[in-house]
């Protein structure tokens, strides 16, 4: 079936209408168009989803209140505006989005709850949310049994691939080796020092990162873990005084973020020295804005996207989140995964020609979007994405200067052999 | 564990962790002084004491910004016109909060937990609308940024030095306000026998309000303080409230003094297990340790004598 948005088609068609300037001609045409571009509600919804002659409806599902509320606010915003951009090309086969968004609370079991009734009351055609794994846990039998589409945007820890999962974001190889080979051979590096937050993304990353630079004959000098929301890092701060590493690898999460770079530049440890230096794959820019330019100016982060990428892809979503959410708002890694995943949705049902969850799913490998602010993306068989990964170096006015990217997609490697 | 240093290692670690541990002393005194006060003094446990922290970091938050706006070659002594503001902010809204709720239910001191865990959650979400869900930047002056380097490993940060100022200035005036003032005489009296001091013509509720108040005006200045080394978004309040509580049931509900004694002993624990164990664990050790003493020990380890 041809494809062709409603408004090109409508703009076509009402250009001629005005030139003739007869009504009764317009008329006929716009019933034409209608019944052109939105093929009948039986054929591309055999399963009884939430789907009309003109509307479909798909779940929103992050937290708003609690404490991820800070995180998962900019991936609500990407989603909506997603959305609200497909909405004006004309919908998803001549159909309107309608999104529900309900609020998981920062509550593994409000996430499972709430994800049932959008699967089951609402019949919601896919869904657009969770950030921590234990969210994605909790909501993955759901989605199983109830046979869900969830597109999930956080750059995550592996070990996991489900039908039912469109990941968005990166798995743990795609951000970790490449940022290690790149400190290794561009600043030859030799030592690294391990830390985070205590809970399974750092830990299972930091198992990957450890093998890897291990593998390479380089050295561990030190591993520590310290519980979600610390704030005094003195204590490791002098252990690494004293174990001068090459590279200090930090995975801290959330607000302790805050606290432990703030710590480091008042203990005298100068990042734009780079001795040590300074190696991050969880801190954004939404994070930066919490920490203060001048505290971590100079740190480096691998990551797929930066605010500051310079194509023109980039440079339209910049512009149409400004304008939608503020001058003032910053664009982080996860908050673009998020928006990828509207479009990638949208780009599975056309290739399907239906929105059923079963020919969506068959459709998703291969899906490509040449328009990602990334650049370009490609959903492997594994569900995850093909991407470049970039290093960041960060600049007190909160951006990161992109210094390096890979030449080649990275390919998603969910259960890397050798690093489990 | 202490095998893989050499002696001169040791010697500076020792130093440098003892000196982290102070800093973690004045933090866990400046957290929990405020605490003290209303909790050992007037029984009422204060859930929303991490909030009223938040609240004199937004306070300071907002001054900065006032201040790199208009006034900036004053930019370098925002911090201590943004001290008092917290102070006063956080202890008008404590004011106010007793007079429209703690005083209602002085009788049912277990019902103050449920109330101010309520006042919290509403604070919470004040700030989520006010200032938004995500962490806001406080900007320092430059002069209270760097560090003071002593030997090739050990730097002494300012904000450090300036933390641990402060808390001895707090210390002292709590102390001078409550053991050497007409005001703290009267408070110390309600807190041992309330009937008594009412009938010898003490306003109690006055001096209660006052308490509270002044409970929350402290809490303020700490949470001004501490965005100097920690995050400030509506639910950061949270991450002090459980080490608040254990620093003031360690050290003795009711006394000021055993609060600091407490601050010390778990700071200085921590501090230096910190080093040798993993972060994780050295808090969990330390948990267990205050819990142990506490068994032995349930009043604390400083307790007024008081005849009940």
């Amino acid at each position: 079936m041809k494809k062709v948005p409603l408004s090109k088609a409508l703009g076509r068609y009402s250009r001629r209408a005005l030139l003739c300037a007869t009504a009764a001609l317009s008329a006929s045409v716009m019933l034409a168009t209608a019944a052109y571009a939105a093929p009948k509600t039986a054929a591309v919804n055999t399963t009884g989803l939430a789907v009309t002659d003109d509307e479909v409806t798909v779940g929103i599902l992050h937290s708003v209140t609690g404490t991820m509320a800070i995180s998962e606010t900019g991936s609500v915003q990407a989603e909506k505006l997603a959305i609200e951009q497909i909405n004006a090309m004309g919908g998803v086969l001549g159909r309107k989005i309608k999104y529900i968004q309900e609020d998981g609370a920062s509550d593994w079991p409000t996430f499972a709850e709430k994800s049932k009734k959008l699967l089951v009351n609402d019949n919601v055609a896919a869904v657009f949310g969770c950030w921590t794994s234990a969210s994605r846990k909790a909501v993955l039998p759901v989605f199983e049994q109830y046979n869900g589409m969830l597109y999930y945007p956080t750059f995550y820890e592996g070990l996991e691939q489900s039908p039912n999962v469109i990941y968005t974001g990166q798995e743990a190889t795609q951000q970790i080796l490449a940022g290690i080979d790149w400190v290794v051979k561009e600043k030859g590096a030799k030592s690294f020092f391990l830390l985070g937050s205590d809970y399974i993304w750092p830990r299972t990353s930091n198992k990957i990162a450890r093998k890897h630079i291990e593998k390479k004959g380089l050295k561990v000098v030190g591993e520590e873990y310290y519980p979600l929301g610390h704030t005094q890092f003195n204590s490791v701060i002098n252990k690494i005084k004293l174990k001068k590493p090459d590279v200090i690898y930090g995975i801290v999460v959330g607000g302790s973020n805050v606290a432990f770079y703030k710590q480091l530049k008042a203990a005298g440890i100068d990042l734009t020295k780079e001795k040590p230096l300074l190696l991050t794959i969880s801190v954004t820019e939404d994070e930066i804005r919490g920490i203060g330019g001048e505290n971590i100016e100079g740190a480096y982060a691998a990551m797929k996207y930066f605010q500051s990428l310079d194509n023109p892809n980039n440079k339209a979503f910049v512009k149409a989140f400004k304008a939608k959410y503020g001058e003032d708002i910053v664009i982080g890694d996860v908050t673009q995964a998020a928006y990828l995943g509207p479009w990638l949705w949208k780009a599975a049902v056309e290739k399907a020609g239906s929105f059923d969850i079963d020919k969506v799913r068959e459709a998703s490998p291969g899906i490509e979007l040449t328009t990602a602010p990334e650049g370009y993306v490609r959903i492997h068989e594994n569900h995850h994405l093909w991407s470049k990964t970039r290093v960041g170096h960060a600049k007190k006015d909160g951006q990161y200067d992109v210094v390096y990217e890979t030449k080649e997609l990275m390919e998603p490697d969910p259960f890397p052999k050798g690093y489990q | 564990m202490f095998s893989d240093y050499s002696t001169a290692e040791l010697v500076s670690i020792f130093a440098m962790q003892g000196f982290a541990g102070l800093i973690l002393f004045s933090v866990f005194v400046l957290m929990a002084l405020g605490l003290a006060i209303i909790f050992g003094q007037m029984g009422v446990i204060n859930m929303a004491h991490g909030e009223f922290m938040i609240l004199g970091a937004y306070v300071t938050y907002l001054i900065s910004n006032l201040f790199s706006e208009y006034m900036p070659a004053l930019f370098g002594i925002y911090f201590f016109i943004a001290m008092i503001a917290a102070f006063f902010t956080a202890g008008a809204l404590g004011a106010f909060v007793e007079w429209a709720m703690i005083r209602h239910l002085y009788k049912r001191p277990l019902d103050t937990l449920l109330a101010t865990w309520g006042l919290s959650l509403i604070m919470q979400q004040l700030y989520r609308t006010v200032f938004g869900a995500r962490e806001v930047g406080v900007s320092l002056p430059d002069w209270l940024m760097g560090s003071i380097p002593m030997t090739d490993t050990i730097d002494i940060p300012i904000n450090g030095l300036f933390v641990m100022g402060l808390t001895i200035v707090i210390s002292v005036s709590v102390y001078l306000l409550m053991f050497k003032s007409r005001w703290g005489g009267q408070v110390r009296a309600v807190v041992q026998n309330r009937p008594m001091a009412g009938a010898v013509g003490i306003n109690t509720e006055k001096s209660d309000r006052m308490t509270f108040a002044l409970g929350c005006a402290i809490a303020g200045v700490a949470g001004s303080a501490f965005t100097m080394i920690g995050s400030t978004g509506p639910t950061a309040g949270q991450l002090y409230i459980v080490d608040t509580f254990l620093v003031v049931v360690f050290g003795g509900a009711q006394s000021l003094l055993g609060t600091i004694a407490s601050a010390f002993t778990i700071s200085q624990a921590q501090s230096t297990m910190e080093f040798f164990l993993s972060g994780s664990m050295a808090k969990v050790l330390t948990l267990l340790v205050v819990v142990g003493i506490l068994m032995l020990r349930p009043q604390g380890l400083f307790a007024l004598k008081i005849r009940h």
